[in-house]
C-alpha cells in the first residue's frame, strides 16, 4: 500500500498558521513526524484559507524538500498552482488531481507528461458527482483513454473513485468499493487506484472507526494507495493487518513492527 | 519473430554480509567471502545483478567424527583427530575458501569440552589458516551460551559468521557478537514466519539485519529439500519485494544432512555419496544458497564447477 501523508493542508490549524508566519520548521516537523509514521508520499494543500497559494505552494514544497527527497502530492484544483508547485519541486511529484473534463485532461496530462509527474484522475466531472459505479466506471474510462491518447504511462495513472462521507451517501458507498476492482480491468497495464480516506467520516462522531474499516474494505477490493493520516495508529494496524491476510506480506509475531521497519 | 526475455522488476535486494577480515579491516584473514547482494531471483542473470557466486566452505570438527560414513573420512585419513592438521590440509590440499568448524566436542555427549578449552582452539585455528572462519557451537543450548561468547570474543575483529541462533536461544548469542563484530546465523526449522520473527529479534537487539545469515534447515535430496526449496524461495520473493526482515543470505548445511541419507551410505556403491551431496547443493544453489557448507573434497570440486560454469558466464 502506497501511503500519502495527508497531514499537510492548510486547512488544519497548525499548517495554516505556519503557512501564515513561514514557519518552516512546523512543515518539516509534520513532514517527518508522518513519514516515521509509515508515509510514502506526503500531501501537500495550501488549504482554502490561503491567500496566495502560487506563492505558499512552493514555499511547502522547498520547506519538506530541505528534509525528505519523498515523493509530493501537490494538492490543489487550480492549475497555476500545480505549475507553480512543479517547478519547485526536486522530489518525485504526483498530481493531485484531474478531472474527468476535456480541458482538465488536455492541460494536467501534458503537464504531468512535461515534469515527469504521476497523476491522479478523480472520477467527477463539471456534470458532478456521479451516482452509481457505471458513471464512475465511465468517467475512469475517459480519463484512462486521454492518458493512452497523449502517451502518459498507465502505471503511473492513480484513479480514484471518490469517497463520500457515509452519513451522506450511504448507498453509495458498496458502489465506491467495487469500482476500484473494476478501475483495474479498464486498461492492460492496469491503472493504480487511490482514495481520500477521510472524506467517509466528514462529520460522523466515530470517524476512526469508520476510516479504518472503511480502508480495510478498500483494501479487501484491491485499493493500490490512499491518502490518509498517518499518524492514527489504529488505522496504520489495520492497514498492515489487511495486508498480511491478503498474503502480501509474510507473517511473523511480530508482523506490526516488522512493516514498520521495512 | 525477436523473442523478448519477460523479466521481473525488484524493488528490493538481499543484503550482503561479508566474512573475515583482512588485516585492513582489522583482521588476519588473507581474504573475504561476500555472500548476497542478489537484486533477482536465483540464477536469472538477465533479470537484476548478482554480484557475488554463492560460496562453499569446508566443514571441520574440533573432535574426530565417529559416525561419518567410510567414504567420507577417507579424504582425511588421520587429520581428522586433529583440527588443526584438518584445517590444513582442506586450505592446503584441497584450496578451501571458507572453513568451517563444528564445536561437537563441547557437547555434553561428546566430551563436554571447556569453553576455555574450544577459544584456545579457535586461537590457534586463526593462526593456523588464514581463511575466513566460520564457527557453530555443539547444538546444546546451555552450552552454546557459554560457548559462543567465549568463542567469539577469542576470533574478536576477525569477522566470523558464527551461530547457529534459533528462537528460545538468541540473547547471549547476539550480545556477544555484536560486541565483538561478527555476524550471526539465524536458525529457523523450515517455517518462514520464525524466520521473519527471529530476524527481528536478533536486529531489536542491535545486531543489525545486515549482519544476518540465515539457515532456512534443509532437507537432503529425497529427504524434503523441496520444503526448504519452497520456505527459500518465499523468502526471497518477499526480500526482492523489499521486505528488509527477510533479506538476508542462506547457509544451507548440505553435508550434515546428504551423508544422513541411506543413499549416500551404501557401501556397495561408494561414489554415491559425494554425488548425493553435490545434487544436494547444486539444487540448493537454484533455490538461492549463498553458502554452503560441504565436506567431502570430490563433491566440493564439483560444485565449485558447477558455480563456476553458471555464474561464470553470466
Amino acid at each position: 500500500m502506497f501511503i500519502i501523508g495527508e497531514l499537510i493542508n492548510g486547512m488544519y490549524d497548525n499548517i495554516g498558521r505556519a503557512i501564515k508566519e513561514k514557519d518552516k520548521k512546523e512543515i518539516q516537523r509534520c513532514a517527518l513526524e508522518q513519514i516515521s509514521c509509515g508515509a510514502d508520499a506526503l500531501d501537500i494543500n495550501c488549504g482554502p484559507a490561503s491567500k496566495q497559494p502560487l506563492l505558499d505552494m512552493p514555499w511547502l514544497i522547498e520547506s519538506v524538500q530541505e528534509v525528505t527527497a519523498k515523493p509530493l502530492c501537490l494538492d490543489s484544483s487550480n492549475l497555476k498552482v500545480i505549475t507553480a508547485g512543479l517547478k519547485a519541486a526536486k522530489n518525485k511529484t504526483i498530481i493531485n488531481s484531474v478531472t474527468a473534463d476535456s480541458e482538465k485532461l488536455d492541460t494536467l496530462i501534458p503537464l504531468a507528461n512535461q515534469f515527469g509527474a504521476q497523476l491522479i484522475g478523480i472520477t467527477i466531472s463539471k456534470k458532478g458527482i456521479p451516482q452509481n459505479k457505471d458513471q464512475r466506471l465511465e468517467l475512469a474510462a475517459t480519463i484512462v483513454s486521454t492518458c493512452v491518447d497523449q502517451g502518459f504511462p498507465i502505471e503511473n495513472l492513480y484513479l480514484d473513485p471518490i469517497v463520500l462521507p457515509v452519513n451522506v451517501a450511504q448507498a453509495q458507498l458498496k458502489d465506491i468499493l467495487e469500482s476500484i476492482r473494476e478501475f483495474k480491468i479498464i486498461s492492460e497495464p492496469a491503472p493504480k487506484t487511490t482514495l481520500g480516506l477521510s472524506n467517509v467520516s466528514q462529520s460522523t462522531n466515530a470517524r476512526n472507526l469508520i476510516n479504518r474499516t472503511f480502508l480495510t474494505m478498500a483494501i479487501a477490493y484491491g485499493l493500490d494507495s490512499a491518502i490518509l493520516d498517518p499518524k492514527d495508529n489504529q488505522l496504520m494496524d489495520s492497514l498492515i493487518t489487511a495486508e498480511l491476510i491478503l498474503n502480501k506480506n509474510i507473517y511473523c509475531d511480530s508482523y506490526l513492527e516488522a512493516y514498520r521497519k521495512k | 519473430m525477436a523473442w523478448e526475455l519477460m523479466t521481473e522488476k525488484w524493488s528490493g535486494e538481499v543484503s550482503t554480509v561479508t566474512i573475515g577480515a583482512t588485516k585492513e579491516e582489522g583482521g588476519t584473514r588473507s581474504h573475504t567471502l561476500k555472500i548476497g547482494g542478489e537484486k533477482s531471483l536465483p540464477c536469472l542473470f538477465q533479470e537484476g545483478n548478482i554480484p557475488h557466486e554463492p560460496k562453499v566452505a569446508f566443514e571441520i570438527w574440533d573432535i574426530a567424527p565417529l559416525d561419518w560414513p567410510a567414504e567420507l573420512m577417507l579424504p582425511y585419513a588421520e587429520t581428522l583427530r586433529d583440527p588443526l592438521e584438518w584445517a590444513n590440509k582442506c586450505v592446503r590440499d584441497y584450496k578451501a575458501q571458507g572453513l568451517c568448524i563444528r564445536l561437537q566436542g563441547a557437547h555434553p555427549d561428546f566430551g563436554d569440552k571447556s569453553p576455555e578449552e574450544e577459544a584456545k582452539l579457535i586461537r590457534k585455528l586463526l593462526k593456523e589458516v588464514s581463511v575466513p572462519l566460520i564457527i557453530l557451537g555443539c547444538g546444546d543450548d546451555a552450552k552454546d551460551n557459554l560457548l559462543l561468547p567465549a568463542c567469539s570474543e577469542a576470533a574478536k575483529g576477525e569477522r566470523c559468521l558464527i551461530g547457529c541462533a534459533v528462537q528460545d536461544n538468541y540473547k547471549t548469542i547476539a550480545t556477544s557478537l555484536l560486541a565483538d563484530g561478527h555476524n550471526i546465523i539465524a536458525e529457523s526449522p523450515i517455517d518462514i514466519n520464525i524466520a521473519k520473527q527471529l530476524n527481528i529479534l536478533i536486529s531489536d537487539m542491535g545486531l543489525p539485519l545486515e549482519r544476518i545469515v540465515m539457515n532456512p534447515t534443509i532437507g537432503a535430496l529425497g529427504y524434503g529439500l523441496e520444503y526448504a526449496y519452497s520456505i527459500m524461495e518465499r523468502s526471497r520473493l518477499a526480500a526482492l519485494s523489499g521486505d528488509k526482515t527477510v533479506a538476508s543470505p542462506f547457509i544451507c548445511f548440505v553435508a550434515q544432512e546428504s551423508w544422513r541419507a541411506k543413499e549416500a551410505k551404501n557401501e556397495n556403491s561408494p561414489e554415491q555419496g559425494v554425488i548425493w551431496e553435490a545434487l544436494t547443493a547444486t539444487a540448493l544453489i537454484q533455490a538461492g544458497a549463498d553458502l554452503l557448507i560441504m565436506r567431502h573434497p570430490k563433491a566440493i570440486q564439483k560444485v565449485n564447477q558447477y558455480i563456476a560454469n553458471l555464474f561464470g558466464g553470466k
